[in-house]
């Protein structure tokens, strides 16, 4: 029924940094979530981006020294796109996911705590359907515990994460470059065509003008 | 070799800081209370590697779920719920990672609180913006179908936007990154059709 109270404690202490971080990044946020997914705010992406690079110089030097092990979950490829499909359009519709619902229930976002209760229900559907799913994933392909270096034998996991932070460190100057460039004319632009937008598309302008209000 | 673990940590943390610091903040784009993407990003990265070393475990969210409707379901129909194929490889009961959706609760509701951000808001401005003034029915039954979708999808694929999109895609996992294309891909389009459409 319990897990040791030593590990009760360390997970709950994880929780409270994890939903402090996710509540002070602003993903804990209706508009910043659906704003990812309509490519407006990249605030998800930058978060996102940033965890997996530092976690993975992190992760991969703790392994490489002895200290962690790594826990690869499983590829099962039916599960992975049919589930990750219908849990990218079930966090667009509910606009938090997993994480950031429970820290926008702290945050005391009423939808989301409606939400949690759909996701009990999501969970308990699955549970009610594993006997019959779980064989089908499985005849669709399953990779096993298979990693980037795996796939491509002989490439250390050093090359892949140099290509992650390169390419991170590279987009993350190109956008300081074009915040820092033409911004300071740019909101000079801004304030005039505001109504062109309006008129021009009036969901757009909408959407622009929600996206403002921050609190 | 905790310490070790610590001084990684921090030497990792060091260079992040400075960048967030000169590429983070554009003053006025993001509310004073809340903290550079980059700055808690790299945070959220340190916290999954410690979680690796103090806790064995890769941090995710979503399986505290399907063990939080267990632990209901043997409350409400113990019989029914311990005969079931799923609770019997993964018993339900109260875990590490119930308790990390736990506190993520605290943490977020003492961010909020900490930058005076708490909020009693039933339907976000965008939607709001988007649905209209009268639209709290659809926006709850929206919350509610959302919700079964994304945790039966997060089930289905293994894992969730901190399960692999962070935990497994730090790992290199090629499961994890097909799975966060899939997130990605999803969540476009359905967000496309709702508020483009």
């Amino acid at each position: 029924m319990f897990d040791p109270p030593a590990k009760l404690a360390l997970g709950l202490f994880t929780g409270v940094l994890f939903g402090i971080l996710l509540q002070k990044g602003r993903a804990a946020k209706f508009h910043v979530i659906l704003g990812q997914f309509l490519l407006r705010d990249w605030t998800v992406v930058k978060i996102m981006g940033t965890a997996v690079a530092v976690g993975a110089i992190g992760v991969y030097l703790l392994a490489g020294l002895g200290l962690a092990s790594l826990h690869i979950k499983p590829f099962l490829i039916g599960g992975v796109i049919l589930g990750g499909a219908l849990f990218g359009c079930g966090m667009a519709i509910l606009g938090y996911c997993p994480g950031t619902s429970v820290a926008a229930c702290g945050e005391g976002s009423r939808d989301a705590m409606v939400g949690v209760v759909g996701m009990l229900a999501g969970a308990l559907a699955y549970v009610a359907l594993y006997p019959g799913l779980q064989p089908i994933m499985e005849s669709l392909g399953d990779w096993g515990e298979i990693t980037l270096p795996d796939l491509f034998a002989g490439t250390s996991p050093w090359f892949w994460i140099a290509i992650l932070v390169g390419a991170g460190t590279l987009l993350l100057l190109i956008n300081t470059v074009k915040a820092s460039g033409p911004r300071p004319a740019n909101s000079g632009i801004h304030k005039e065509p505001a109504d062109v937008n309006d008129s021009r598309n009036s969901a757009d302008g909408r959407n622009r003008r929600a996206f403002v209000p921050d609190r | 070799m905790r310490w070790l673990v610590v001084s990684a940590a921090v030497l990792l943390l060091w260079p992040t800081m400075a960048l967030a610091e000169s590429a983070g903040a554009h003053p006025g784009e993001y509310s004073p209370a809340a903290w550079s993407p980059y700055l808690v990003g790299a945070l959220i990265g340190l916290l999954s590697m410690t979680t690796f070393y103090f806790s064995n475990k890769p941090l995710g969210a979503s399986t505290a779920y399907a063990r939080l409707a267990g632990l209901i379901g043997k409350v409400l129909a113990p019989r029914h719920t311990e005969s079931l194929k799923y609770y019997r490889d993964n018993k339900p009961k109260i875990d590490w990672e119930v308790m990390l959706v736990l506190g993520a609760i605290v943490g977020a509701f003492l961010a909020a609180w900490q930058g005076g951000e708490l909020t009693g808001v039933w339907l976000p401005a965008k939607w709001e913006a988007r649905f209209g003034a009268e639209s709290l029915p659809l926006r709850l039954t929206a919350a509610l179908i959302g919700g079964t979708l994304m945790a039966f999808g997060a089930r289905l694929a293994g894992g969730c936007t901190s399960g692999h999109g962070i935990s497994g895609a730090l790992q290199l996992s090629v499961g994890s990154w097909i799975a966060l294309l899939c997130f990605f891909v999803g969540g476009v389009g359905t967000a496309l059709l709702m508020f483009r459409i």
